[in-house]
């Protein structure tokens, strides 16, 4: 077929246009601007090389957002897998009301985080307190968004509800994928319900456990609509001899630098560092499924 | 030799009980999953006082939900009706602006196989790991500099958060329509060809009419984001500007009247009817396409 040169360039441009002004170009002064003393409002810009990125690197509040979603991240990517999984077995069984589940636990994931942020805050600030007074459960009767050392672990509970009923049905789909014959032989040659699980299931499954841990691994990470409705970055702590907030993950923290603290270039920067490690999981992602389908 | 017995009816009752548990244990775990939305609906037919005295019981008069709920539709701050119509129209322009352009430009990258089409397309699909943080604040400051430019504000108006959708929307999308045009068969544009249809023509009444499965997938994957989407509506339409989304005025209406949870539970109710009857409507479509879009 004869393709006009002209036509082609034409369907292409609207995509082009928009993907290369907003995405692109400022993809491209992003990077620049980390690297100078941007300030978003004097168009005097000058190089100071890699000055940002040193200062954050001292950064108590720098440092501490780091591990801390470095440790929500790992608990997301624990606990969503494990009860997206454990619900998946649950709603693949022959319960009657199977379709009914599916979709009630796929709903939280359906509202936005900033929604959801504030009914959790209300949730773990009034509804949970009231039964920990009421009920005399002590850990319960202060609110758990209230202590650094629980926030995190009450924000990964959120999480991992909003999360688990989506993750679930990707490993509905998987598990529907597998042989009905396959598992009526097991059953057949005396293989119990978790034998079954093990020998079969699983390793038929492999697939979704790549896509649905990268999956909770980047949304964990780059998580911020959440954590600025639940706590806003509170509780305060001290940290390296300065007062941080305890709960302020990466994203939040980037955003706080540009528009709490006035430090266009010093957020761009870690913007930049947040950049890079994006890039590093994806790179790892796309590794492991080169050599899955070389396996294959 | 003795043969043993084959337990056929304890091995079925054995089956029964272990539906039986699963049956109980998943309707546990969904009454659990669905304890906050109870009690938002629960805590929005409650004056605030009501609330903090008991955040679980009944309400005493369940004529306050009306009363909570005409007093949120003409709160100032959040301007129901507007913010709805807002973000439905915000959400439904971008989603056929991004469908329309990224299946146009899709179908070129499928078709036209150079050099240049294959690193056009590797550039969308690389962006996909750019996060938002990185490009956000560059991306005010460049479409403040090209409103400008233009005569024609981007900042604040409908048309520049199209745009910007358009822009960050596109790579997924086409990398979406991609996979699918591929396998699309050519016979049938060559036969189009054949009989007298234009390169144009040839896309709009055969290409496109085939992608419908591929749109359904592409609209809720990127409809869901639109409508729940906080961080762009804010940087680019801002907290105070004319124009505010779902999500913007509850952020406001939050953020403005602390603690007023009476008024703050209604709100976020009325931001979740819109996509939960939605739901109700088009259950299967929705998880289909969130799930196919994880999978590609």
């Amino acid at each position: 077929m004869k393709r006009h040169r002209s036509v082609d360039i034409l369907f292409m441009l609207p995509t082009l246009l928009a993907f290369g002004l907003v995405v692109l170009v400022p993809f491209g002064l992003g990077i620049y601007y980390s690297l100078t003393d941007w300030n978003g409002v004097s168009s005097n810009i000058n190089l100071v090389g890699f000055k940002n990125f040193e200062s954050m690197f001292r950064e108590p509040q720098f440092i501490y957002s780091f591990l801390i979603t470095l440790q929500y991240t790992a608990i997301n990517v624990v606990f969503v897998n494990l009860v997206g999984f454990l619900l998946a077995l649950l709603v693949t069984s022959q319960l009657k009301l199977r379709n009914f589940y599916r979709a009630g636990f796929f709903v939280p994931n359906l509202i936005g985080g900033l929604v959801l942020g504030y009914i959790w805050q209300f949730m773990f600030n009034n509804v949970l307190v009231d039964m920990g007074r009421t009920l005399g459960i002590s850990w319960l009767a202060t609110t758990l968004t209230g202590k650094p050392g629980t926030v995190i672990w009450a924000m990964s509970f959120v999480n991992t509800w909003q999360y688990a009923g989506y993750i679930m049905m990707i490993y509905v789909a998987a598990i529907q994928s597998i042989p009905a014959s396959l598992m009526e032989a097991a059953n057949v040659d005396g293989a119990g319900f978790f034998r079954r699980v093990r020998s079969i299931l699983i390793p038929m499954v492999a697939n979704a456990f790549t896509i649905t841990i990268f999956l909770t691994l980047t949304t964990s990470f780059k998580q911020y609509d959440l954590n600025f409705a639940l706590t806003g970055g509170r509780p305060a702590l001290r940290f390296m001899e300065k007062g941080i907030k305890s709960s302020q993950l990466l994203a939040m923290d980037i955003y706080q630098t540009a528009m709490g603290n006035n430090k266009m270039n010093e957020a761009q920067a870690k913007a930049v560092v947040f950049f890079i490690i994006l890039v590093v999981f994806s790179l790892i992602q796309v590794s492991i499924n080169k050599r899955r389908e070389v396996e294959a | 030799m003795t043969t043993k017995p084959v337990p056929i009816k304890p091995k079925v009752t054995r089956t029964g009980i272990r539906l039986l548990v699963s049956e109980i244990l998943v309707m546990l775990l969904f009454l659990l999953f669905m304890v906050p939305f109870f009690l938002v609906v629960l805590n929005s037919a409650k004056s605030s006082a009501e609330i903090i005295n008991s955040p679980v019981n009944m309400p005493s008069d369940w004529g306050l939900l009306l009363s909570n709920i005409t007093t949120i539709f003409n709160h100032p701050t959040v301007q129901y009706t507007s913010a709805f119509l807002n973000s439905l129209i915000i959400t439904v322009v971008s989603l056929a602006v991004i469908a329309f352009f990224s299946a146009m430009c899709a179908w070129v990258l499928v078709r036209n196989k150079t050099r240049w089409s294959a690193i056009i397309f590797l550039l969308f699909v690389s962006a996909m790991v750019i996060p938002f943080q990185v490009v956000m604040f560059p991306l005010v400051q460049w479409l403040r500099m090209l409103g400008n430019f233009l005569g024609l504000p981007l900042l604040g108006t409908y048309h520049g958060i199209v745009f910007a959708y358009l822009g960050f929307g596109c790579s997924m999308t086409i990398f979406i329509l991609h996979g699918f045009i591929k396998g699309v068969p050519l016979e049938l544009e060559e036969a189009a060809t054949i009989d007298g249809c234009s390169q144009s023509r040839t896309f709009f009444s055969v290409v496109l009419p085939l992608l419908m499965p591929a749109f359904v997938t592409v609209l809720i994957l990127n409809g869901i984001w639109i409508w729940n989407d906080y961080l762009l509506p804010l940087l680019v339409l801002g907290s105070s500007g004319p124009i505010k989304t779902i999500p913007l005025a509850v952020a406001n209406f939050a953020g403005a009247f602390v603690k007023q949870w009476d008024l703050i539970l209604t709100s976020a109710l009325l931001a979740m009817i819109p996509i939960i009857v939605l739901f109700l409507f088009a259950q299967r479509y929705i998880i289909k396409g969130m799930v196919e879009g994880a999978i590609k």
